[in-house]
Formats: C-alpha cells, sequence, structure tokens
C-alpha cells in the first residue's frame, strides 16, 4: 500500500495537434445518455482564444457523477448501449467551437457538497492539457461553501459556474485566454 | 497549399488571427528566425536553473515559437486544487469497449500497409510506479510518407489504402501495452517557413484519477528534427524531453517480421488513498 508517494516524474504532455479527428471521436460519444432518457439535459458553450475568436479544432471530456452522486465504475463508454450510465464522454467542438454533451445533472457525491462536472480541454495550439470544473448554479449554500471556489476571487469564481437555461439545459463557455478566462486546475503531485 | 495544414487547421482562420499579435509575416518566418526564438527561452530557462529555480518537467503552455500556442494558452497561473470525489477516480473501460485486434494497425484493410513495419512496446505506470491496469491507451499517427487520413492534411504525399493510423489497447495487469503498426514519417507543416514535425506517434492515456488525463507524443531515437521543432521544444529541460523518446530495442525486434521500440509512459501521481483490495484488484 502506497499513498501519495510521488517517485517518478510524469511523461510530458504535448499538444492534441489537428489530426485527432479520425481517431478520438466515436459514436455517441458525446452522448452520456440517451436524449429520451429521462432527466436529461443538454450541457453546451463555445471555446473561445484570447481575441474571443471560437476555437473550431478544440476536443473536449467531461466525467462525472449520476444523477444521485454515485460514480459509475461500469464499461462502455466506447461503445453505447443507451442505457448503461458510465459517467464519461467526449466532444469535438464543431466549426464555429462549439460543443454539445447530451447528460443529466450530477447529484452531489456527499452530503451537502456542490456537484460539480469535471472537464478537461485539449486543442490544437494547446501544449498540455487544461482540467477545470463545471459547477451547477442551484445550490448557492454548497457553492458558498465549496473550498475550491471560496479559493477564488467572485470574478473568477463564475467562470466555473454553468448557466441554467430556461428549458433545463446547462451552458458553460470556456475562455483559454484573456477577459474572463477561465480557471484552470493544477492537482497536487502533477 | 502545398504543405499540409498541421497547425493551421484552417488557414485563413488561424493564421490571420495569430499573426495579429505576432507580426504579419510570423507564417514567412524562417527556421533561423525560430530556432533562435527556442534557444533563447532555453538559454534563460537553464540560467534559471542553475540560480536554483525549479526544474520544468512539462511543456510550457505559453511558447511562442509555436505560433498557435499565442492566443490559446491561459496567462492566469493554474489554480491549485485538491481533488475531490469524481476527479479521484476515472471512467472504466474494458473488452465491451476495445477489441484486442485494435492495438494492430497494419490489419485494418485488405492488404499489408506500405512501410517500415514496428513493434511499440511500454507500460503505463503512476507516479508512485504502480501499474495502470486495464486502462484505455489510444495512438494516431501519419503514414510512412508523412501523411494522415483527415480531410485537412493537404501535404501531397501519397495515402496508403491500407493504413488509417488509428489504434487502441487496453493496459495489462501490469500496466503494459503494445501496438504493432508502421514506422511514421516526418511532415512538414505551416508554423514557419519548411517547418517539420519529426516523425511521432499521438498517445492518449487515462490513469486512475482523472487529473492523470494526457495526451503527448511519442519519438523516435535520433530524429535530425528535433533541435528545430517548436512543439517538441516547448519542453525546456532535456531530461524530460528524452521522456518523450522511445528506445529502440532488439529484443522487442522480431526475426524477419518487425522492428521493436520501448517507451513507458509515468502519469502524474495518484491523489486516491490506496487500499490493499484496490491494489491487488
Ligand atoms: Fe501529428
Amino acid at each position: 500500500m502506497t499513498q501519495n508517494s510521488t517517485q517518478l516524474v510524469a511523461t510530458p504532455g504535448q499538444t492534441i495537434g489537428p489530426f485527432y479527428g479520425y481517431a478520438l471521436p466515436y459514436e455517441k460519444d458525446s452522448q452520456l445518455v440517451h436524449r429520451a432518457h429521462a432527466g436529461s439535459i443538454r450541457l453546451h458553450g463555445v471555446v473561445y482564444d484570447g481575441q474571443g475568436t471560437p476555437i473550431p479544432d478544440a476536443l473536449l471530456e467531461i466525467w462525472q457523477a449520476d444523477e444521485t452522486g454515485v460514480i459509475s465504475r461500469e464499461t462502455g463508454s466506447l461503445v453505447r448501449d443507451d442505457h448503461t450510465f458510465t459517467g464519461f464522454g467526449r466532444a469535438a467542438v464543431d466549426n464555429e467551437g462549439h460543443y454539445t454533451f447530451t447528460t443529466v445533472n450530477p447529484g452531489a457525491t456527499q452530503e451537502g457538497k456542490a456537484p460539480f462536472i469535471s472537464l478537461v480541454v485539449f486543442a490544437r495550439g494547446l501544449l498540455n492539457k487544461l482540467h477545470t470544473r463545471i459547477y451547477l448554479p442551484e445550490d448557492t449554500d454548497a457553492l458558498a461553501n465549496d473550498p475550491l471556489l471560496s479559493s477564488l476571487p467572485e470574478e473568477r469564481r463564475k467562470t466555473l459556474i454553468a448557466t441554467r437555461e430556461a428549458n433545463g439545459d446547462l451552458y458553460f463557455d470556456i475562455r483559454l485566454q484573456g477577459e474572463n478566462e477561465t480557471v484552470f486546475l493544477s492537482y497536487p503531485g502533477a | 497549399m502545398t504543405a499540409n495544414t498541421d497547425e493551421t487547421f484552417d488557414e485563413s482562420h488561424v493564421i490571420e488571427n495569430d499573426s495579429a499579435v505576432i507580426d504579419s509575416d510570423a507564417a514567412a518566418d524562417s527556421q533561423d528566425f525560430i530556432t533562435n526564438q527556442i534557444n533563447k527561452i532555453h538559454d534563460e530557462y537553464q540560467q534559471g536553473k542553475a540560480e536554483g529555480r525549479p526544474e520544468e518537467t512539462q511543456p510550457r503552455i505559453d511558447f511562442a515559437p509555436y505560433r498557435s500556442s499565442v492566443l490559446r494558452h491561459p496567462t492566469k497561473d493554474l489554480h491549485h486544487a485538491d481533488p475531490e470525489t469524481i476527479e479521484l477516480w476515472s471512467p472504466a473501460f474494458g473488452h465491451r469497449d476495445v477489441h484486442a485486434l485494435e492495438a494492430d494497425l497494419t490489419i485494418q484493410h485488405n492488404g499489408e500497409p506500405l512501410g517500415e513495419r514496428i513493434v511499440v512496446r511500454g507500460k503505463v505506470l503512476d507516479g508512485a510506479g504502480r501499474p495502470v491496469r486495464n486502462q484505455l491507451v489510444e495512438i494516431w499517427q501519419a503514414n510512412a510518407a508523412g501523411r494522415y487520413i483527415h480531410k485537412r492534411d493537404q501535404h501531397p504525399a501519397p495515402i496508403d489504402p491500407n493504413f488509417t493510423g488509428v489504434g487502441r489497447c487496453l493496459t495489462g495487469d501490469d500496466g503494459s501495452y503494445e501496438f504493432t503498426t508502421i514506422k511514421p514519417a516526418p511532415y512538414p507543416w505551416k508554423n514557419h517557413h519548411n517547418a517539420w514535425r519529426p516523425a511521432h506517434i499521438h498517445f492518449s492515456l487515462f490513469g486512475t484519477d482523472f487529473t492523470q488525463r494526457m495526451i503527448t507524443q511519442m519519438y523516435f531515437p535520433g530524429d535530425p528534427l528535433f533541435s528545430l521543432d517548436p512543439i517538441y521544444q516547448s519542453i525546456t529541460d532535456q531530461q524530460a524531453r528524452d521522456r518523450l523518446v522511445a528506445t529502440y530495442d532488439h529484443n522487442v525486434t522480431s526475426h524477419e517480421w518487425a522492428t521493436g521500440y520501448t517507451w513507458d509512459i509515468v502519469l502524474s501521481g495518484s491523489n486516491r488513498t490506496w487500499m490493499e483490495d484496490e491494489d491487488a484488484e
């Protein structure tokens, strides 16, 4: 048994480049649940560069708990059966930088915790991956008590909280640089 | 258009945007100009290290010689987070997801692809040296002529109808992976005048924690293009750069069949509290 004992130096990352398009996307990659699933929502937004121009060659992945806060251990993300919730999704942005996932609202993984979706961003021109979180906007008490959000100034904190649209969908833009730059995360041992 | 569009996905869009903040002729910079820019950054890094600044182990995300990075890197420091709940786990992949034959890129069509058949094998380990078991490894690459099967690749080198250049596998209980493929060739791109990428295979990896998710590129030993390539040189430390270069391994080479390379991949540290049963799982 070992715990947090980093002895080896991590291999460096590199950009995803422009040619992942025939390798990484797969059928139903962005559909964590079927659109007809009760409680299904669309999570969408746009990826922008430092001039506010949409980036047409980014790839996003999400990883999240189910509606009850359970972290799935099911296989089958790459070959969807439209019934099993695996918690993982992948979406290449379109030519206008827009991405779409079909998923469910994640539940709190612990009582009183603010639910969030873990997001990783890859793009041509981006030399390493970037991690961030997409928080649901509803539980304002939990958001106020969240350790990560509490450690951020107000104007940066809001870059991590999705907007709820009238039809129940979630909207979340990613800004790699510039005004309202998204907060990206580093973790211990990285 | 004579060179392929690697790194200039959409020429009109990207070059205009990038050059607006560098200079109007950015795309026409010479290799010497780019190499000097790389060397200057590396010299500053060496000097800083000599003065006690920490060793760098990952690429700089702000690396101007790679033109497309200029508007695509965060300018604020990454914010330290303690990983919580979902971040301490990764998606589970299994044999429903990946077929064993997907690890052989030379049998995906009716005929044999052209080029030098190679085997690339190694282990995926976490920062503590534990094997990363039953996890997904995905690769993609150019063919033996330096051409990708991609509509945006305009490099006038031949497509090989018997080679797609995409593979997947699951790691074994000891973290091992193995692919059979064709050695990719270098290819031109539009970062600057006469820019060529060293031969490489793109690798995508998952760990036990989602925080370990990574995408990188594996290179081949002794490539003469290393010192000229701003993507490879965005890693300022030579030891760190060496970690992306596979080793020719005659024990992996097989008689009258394929040459062999080994390349181990170390993910960042796992932050999960590991239980005996998980270790033994
Ligand atoms: Fe490439």
